[in-house]
């Protein structure tokens, strides 16, 4: 694959000999790091495969290393050998990896294209700029699906996240992540806690003990997942009646495989998901991603990507152009996690917070669950 | 040629077959019985048939058909751990990770037997054999012959009526399988244990046994004491097989008083006594014992016939001379001479003539 | 043996010693046989005994806080950790961040702390981001006394106390020493800047962070050093010196390049140089006195803290003392691992003996075939494998399918058989199965059947002969593969993964989660060591016990 590629692009080279000064000083390969899957698929529609129509001489490699990506990167700068070229990250991940001097710092005003009406890039982004080395592209939630015909009979669907922790009236099985991250919060939301008291409750002892407390009333009838697939697999195989994953994924399995999965929006989790350029890559490679990323967070392509998959474009400018399913044809607004009609509760982490006590919290968390 | 189990018969197999595939049987119609105390050796060539008898009498083996009977009671339904059988085994299977006497004692153990009265029989048998000191040692730290030996005294600590040897000396070298070939005899009269014993080693068949039973082609060929077997085969194969043969084929040409008269293919004509040959014109292989072969025409009755032969090769072989002569268009032909002082000593190329005592000549079937 | 002989040495045929020219004729063998085993021992050295020694020199190394904020580990020796610590530690500490924090090395000592408390990893990035801030104010009021405070060449020539004077090479050489540690490379060659002897020892806080500001700015931004402006760090520093009523004293009789600039900054009011409020002010944090004693508990070059951590301890700056109890976990994996090992380890000899058995007494061309199933499994990938247990057993799986449709279960009542230990030790002893039936097989080929025959013929019935013959010769196969199924188990990661839940996860679960997810790599290598020594010493116990000569691979 990777043969066929370089060689495609030597001999689109030679055709494309005597382009312009800049592209000959660029590098005309790219390691591109990301999911896999669904995911990657969008990218390499929305991003890579225009870039390449309009770059004939480039040649792109995917590496689908993004859960590990963290490690990986920290283990390629200690040997010295960097490989990668861009890297598709989560936004804690990609603030560690700032932390870590793995990740290079960027002027977003600078490196990224403003939006068509000329407001910039950092205003575009706005907020979801939550490190000085990520550019975002995406929002997805974490958030519930659960099984049509397992809802009790006389019952309403669920439509609160405390439905999660309610056995009585929604029985059966649950599956949650396998880690404290949204679930901490969603425990405390669940036992009473302001919204924007959670972090204040967390940050305590006694509030950690409230939230596992809370947690504990499930705790036999929770399927712990550590791969996003797992979810609707379970749900698809009726091991679970309700379960937590990334919206995209639920989305596949209710519209592109007409799985018996309704969607429950409440107290969605908002996370972010963007790309890091890799601290001190080489200046041919450099300039090379600096185009690429330049190219592929524009307005109009992440507008594109969300015609493949259902996560929210991370810039304001780039919300009005969202339309239909590139297969489907369906209507992919009412499908995105920040379309007003999902967003009506939404819980947005804190990065900072989870940042300084993740390693805490999550050794608290395996204690508990491993007693 | 076989014989019938008599009713004292300790051991008999009663027309047994035994077949692995369903298509070709290992053994054809077994007839054998011995008596209490007698020492049995059932020698063959590989693939004859001899130990497939002795798994049989074991209980390693079931016969296809036909009745294998220990004292007079049919054993075929019985395990082999209930039979009592001693048993020799070929690489000794002495247990590798038991000392020597806890190897001795396991089939007192299994037999439920008290642990001083154990300790006393282990004691004796060891010293049977001799092996008296090397009750704490492991099979791993003794010789091949001492753990021959103890081999021996574990088949026997248990005091079997019938000890089964499976080539047990095959491994030694040749002293130590003399050395051993006597002791073996020895303890068996002496206990008067009755033994079956399997071996290819014609000249160990016998030195120890008191009957021989030669197999071959899953039949017994011939089952007779071991003079009797060397001096009188009953069938060329047996001839063959026991002992240094010379063979010359031809036709009877008369049978006279007991004597034959034999055409040798070359025209020249000899004595021979007539074994299993009936009429003039069969044809017969002759078998004549090198060291009964004469080359002094003094010494020969003088109306004996003699034949013609070359000197090829002399040999010094210490305690006797061994000169291959040319005879009857084969060169072969062996004599054995004594190395006494009187003793002529044949040169290559000389001229001969040889003869030999019609009796010792024997008329075989020419297979 | 003694040399001293009395009839002298043994000599060869040419009259030299025999020994040595045995040792002459040895020589090319052994050269050879070296050189063929060469390949191996390299690659062995590389990819087995480096990446080992590496891990265990992980585990305790911390070589991190000293190197990043080395004045600040020094100025905290003394502090007694009963309040917070003075303006002076607060000092070192904004000259250690400033620098780190140009180097982009202070998030990382944040990332390191945080392992050890919560809130470091926030503080030194907040604060990181604020040090130009704080050493602004101080070149803003520079810059007001004389626009030549912000010319780059006057700074030079300031600090390298003009031309031909006697050069502070030590202060300069001490700083490029700080940097090679921050940036870990080693840097050679000319700074293009040496302070003056006479300036350093008047302005010694300013002549230090130039230095710095000096080796920075010619080997990392790779600028000449006369050209560029200096930090915000350096002013700061500048305002500390003259704080001191030494100083202008000293600058009286001072007439190097920009004494006078000096001088009249001397005599000028500047603002007070109070690093502590103004850490505070960045983040109150500041004042806990915890993260105070945190940076002087870890701040040896080595610590035993990550070990510590593996075995649910801490290191207080009071002394050693277990966790709190919500925060004990590797002590309930460890013991977890080892137990549910032995009992994969146990069904894995009860299901694999029999088969050997099988294999080993069957004719050649059967067992051959038997053997490719037995070794089936180990051509199909791991994940398949242990996602075919999860769809097996499963609530709405085959087995418990088969088991309502037998209606030996209720469907309400359906067997939980997967995400626990159960699946685990289901899919596990399933999956290491060929690794002790491979051993145990070839143990048991080499034993003769004529042992067994042996054994009836003397007796024993075929359950004895078993027992007290066959099954002690094939200890060495079961020894062997138990201890290949044992040690593979307790570092197996995937499966317990993916069908453990909570109750089924392995130690080598949360090494994987700190390697790859919360990076503290550190604390990763303190628990793959104590894992590594777990299964050196249950070795050893095992040579000790039964004797490792009788571990067999094989005939």
């Amino acid at each position: 694959m990777r043969l066929t590629k370089t060689l495609l692009a030597t001999t689109a080279l030679t055709v494309a000999a005597g382009a312009s000064a800049t592209a000959q000083d660029m590098a005309d390969s790219m390691t591109l790091v990301s999911w896999g899957g669904a995911y990657q698929d969008s990218q390499q529609k929305a991003y890579v495969e225009p870039y390449l129509a309009a770059n004939p001489g480039v040649s792109v490699t995917w590496d689908e290393s993004s859960a590990e990506a963290v490690a990986k990167l920290r283990a390629m700068t200690e040997a010295g050998n960097v490989t990668w070229d861009l890297v598709d990250a989560v936004a804690s991940d990609a603030m560690r990896l700032c932390d870590e001097g793995l990740a290079m710092e960027l002027d977003h005003d600078e490196v990224l294209a403003a939006a068509p009406d000329g407001t910039d890039a950092s205003d575009d982004f706005g907020d979801l700029i939550v490190s000085d080395c990520f550019v975002p592209q995406i929002v997805y939630s974490t958030t519930f699906g659960y099984r049509t015909d397992m809802v009790p009979e006389g019952v309403d669907a669920p439509d609160s996240i405390c439905d999660v922790f309610d056995l009585e009236t929604y029985p059966g099985k649950r599956s949650l992540q396998k880690r404290p991250i949204d679930n901490m919060e969603w425990a405390l939301y669940c036992d009473g806690v302001a919204k924007d008291e959670l972090y204040d409750v967390l940050s305590t002892d006694e509030g950690v003990d409230r939230a596992l407390a809370k947690l504990d009333t499930i705790k036999d009838q929770v399927v712990w997942w550590s791969a996003g697939a797992e979810t609707p697999q379970l749900l698809a195989d009726g091991e679970v009646f309700i379960g937590s994953t990334y919206n995209g994924r639920l989305f596949s399995a209710i519209a592109e495989q007409d799985q018996p999965i309704g969607m429950m929006w409440d107290l969605q989790s908002f996370d972010l998901d963007g790309w890091i350029v890799p601290a001190g890559l080489p200046e041919d490679r450099l300039a090379r991603v600096l185009d690429f990323l330049k190219f592929a967070t524009d307005t109009q392509r992440l507008a594109d990507q969300a015609a493949y998959i259902s996560y929210g474009p991370a810039r304001d400018s780039s919300a009005p152009l969202v339309g239909k399913h590139a297969e489907l044809g369906i209507d992919m607004a009412p499908h995105m996690p920040t379309d007003p009609a999902n967003a009506t509760n939404v819980h947005i982490y804190d990065y900072e917070w989870w940042a300084d006590n993740r390693d805490d919290l999550d050794a608290k968390f395996q204690a508990w669950l491993a007693q | 040629m076989a014989e019938t189990g008599h009713n004292d018969a300790f051991v008999a197999f009663e027309r047994v077959q035994k077949s692995y595939d369903g298509e070709t049987l290992v053994v054809k119609d077994l007839n054998l019985s011995l008596p209490k105390g007698e020492f049995l050796t059932m020698l063959g060539p590989s693939g004859s048939g001899k130990t497939t008898c002795l798994m049989m009498l074991a209980g390693f083996e079931t016969a296809t058909h036909g009745e294998i009977k220990l004292d007079g009671v049919s054993i075929n339904n019985i395990p082999p751990h209930k039979r009592g059988i001693g048993m020799v085994f070929q690489n000794y299977a002495l247990f590798p990770h038991m000392t020597i006497a806890e190897n001795l004692s396991f089939p007192l153990e299994v037999r439920k037997i008290g642990k001083s009265d154990r300790e006393a029989k282990v004691k004796r048998a060891l010293e049977m054999v001799e092996m008296g000191a090397f009750g704490g040692r492991r099979p791993a730290q003794l010789s091949g012959g001492q753990q021959q030996r103890v081999a021996l005294a574990r088949a026997l600590v248990f005091e079997p009526e019938l000890v089964l040897m499976d080539e047990p000396l095959g491994a030694l070298d040749k002293q130590l399988r003399e050395k051993m070939q006597f002791e073996i005899t020895h303890l068996a009269h002496e206990l008067g244990i009755t033994t079956v014993y399997v071996t290819h080693d014609q000249t160990e068949a016998l030195t120890m046994s008191d009957r021989v039973a030669v197999f071959n082609d899953g039949k017994i060929q011939q089952i007779a004491p071991p003079d009797e077997l060397y001096e009188s085969p009953q069938n060329s194969f047996v001839a063959q097989f026991i002992g240094e043969n010379n063979t010359l084929e031809g036709t009877v040409k008369e049978i006279n008083n007991g004597l034959a008269l034999v055409q040798l293919d070359d025209g020249g004509l000899i004595d021979a006594k007539p074994v299993n040959v009936e009429k003039p014109g069969d044809r017969t292989l002759i078998s004549i014992r090198p060291e009964r072969v004469e080359f002094n025409r003094e010494r020969l009755s003088p109306d004996a016939h003699t034949l013609k032969a070359e000197v090829v090769e002399f040999i010094y072989m210490g305690d006797i001379f061994r000169t291959r002569l040319r005879v009857a268009g084969t060169d072969e032909f062996i004599i054995k001479t004594r190395n006494a002082p009187d003793q002529r000593r044949l040169q290559p190329g000389e001229q001969i003539e040889i003869g030999w005592l019609p009796e010792d000549c024997r008329a075989l079937d020419a297979t | 043996m003694s040399d001293t002989t009395d009839t002298g040495p043994v000599l060869a045929a040419d009259g030299t010693p025999l020994k040595r020219s045995l040792r002459r004729a040895l020589r090319a063998q052994k050269i050879r046989a070296l050189a063929l085993i060469a390949p191996l021992l390299i690659f062995v050295l590389v990819a087995f005994i480096a990446p080992i020694a590496d891990m265990l020199f992980r585990s305790v190394e911390n070589q991190i806080v000293g190197n990043t904020v080395p004045m600040t580990v020094e100025e905290l020796r003394d502090w007694d950790g009963e309040a917070v610590p003075d303006e002076q530690v607060f000092r070192a500490m904004y000259f250690d961040l400033f620098l780190a924090a140009e180097a982009k090395e202070h998030t990382k000592l944040g990332s390191r702390l945080n392992y050890e408390e919560s809130g470091v990893s926030s503080l030194f990035r907040t604060t990181g981001r604020d040090v130009d801030d704080m050493g602004e104010v101080f070149q803003d009021a520079f810059e007001e006394i004389s626009s030549d405070f912000e010319e780059a060449q006057v700074w030079y020539d300031m600090m390298s106390g003009g031309d031909g004077v006697e050069g502070n090479e030590r202060l300069l050489s001490n700083q490029v020493g700080r940097l090679e540690q921050l940036e870990t490379e080693t840097y050679s060659g000319d700074v293009g800047f040496v302070p003056g002897s006479a300036i350093s020892d008047i302005l010694p806080n300013t002549a230090r962070a130039y230095s710095a500001f000096a080796a920075f700015t010619h080997f990392v931004d790779e600028d000449v050093v006369a050209e560029e402006e200096p930090w915000e760090a350096v002013y700061a520093a500048l305002a500390l010196d003259l704080e001191d009523p030494g100083t202008a004293a000293a600058l009286a009789n001072y007439d190097g390049p920009g004494a006078d600039l000096l001088r009249q900054a001397a005599a000028t009011d500047m603002p007070k140089v109070d690093m502590k409020s103004a850490f505070i002010e960045s983040n109150k944090d500041w004042n806990r006195i915890e993260y105070w004693k945190v940076i002087k508990t870890y701040s040896p070059p080595y610590t035993t803290g990550y070990f510590l951590n593996a075995v649910d301890m801490e290191k207080t700056a009071e002394g050693i003392a277990l966790r709190d109890e919500d925060e004990r976990i590797y002590g309930i994996l460890f013991k977890r691992t080892m137990f549910m090992s032995m009992v994969i380890t146990c069904s894995c000899i009860a299901l694999g003996y029999p088969v050997a058995w099988i294999l080993a007494n069957l004719p050649a061309r059967t067992a051959n075939l038997l053997m490719i199933l037995v070794l089936l499994p180990f051509w199909t990938s791991l994940l398949v494998r242990t996602s075919a247990w999860k769809i097996m057993l499963q609530q709405q799986g085959v087995i418990n399918d088969t088991l309502v449709w037998l209606g030996l279960v209720a469907d309400e009542s359906r067997l939980v058989m997967i995400n626990n230990q159960f699946g685990t030790i289901v899919a596990m002893t399933h999956i290491l199965l060929p690794f002790m039936i491979l051993p145990m097989y070839s143990v048991m080929q080499t034993i003769p059947p004529s042992y067994l025959r042996a054994a009836k013929s003397l007796g024993a019935t075929n359950w004895t002969a078993f027992w007290r013959v066959y099954f002690p010769q094939s200890v060495p196969g079961i020894g062997a593969g138990s201890i290949l199924v044992f040690i593979l188990a307790i570092g197996y990661y995937i499966t317990p993964e993916i069908v453990g839940g909570t109750t089924g996860t392995f130690i080598s679960n949360r090494i994987a989660y700190h390697i790859s997810t919360s990076l503290n790599w550190g604390l990763a290598a303190a628990l793959g060591s104590i894992l590594l020594a777990v299964v050196l010493i249950l070795y050893w116990a095992y040579d000790k016990i039964v004797g490792i000569d009788n571990v067999k691979l094989g005939g």
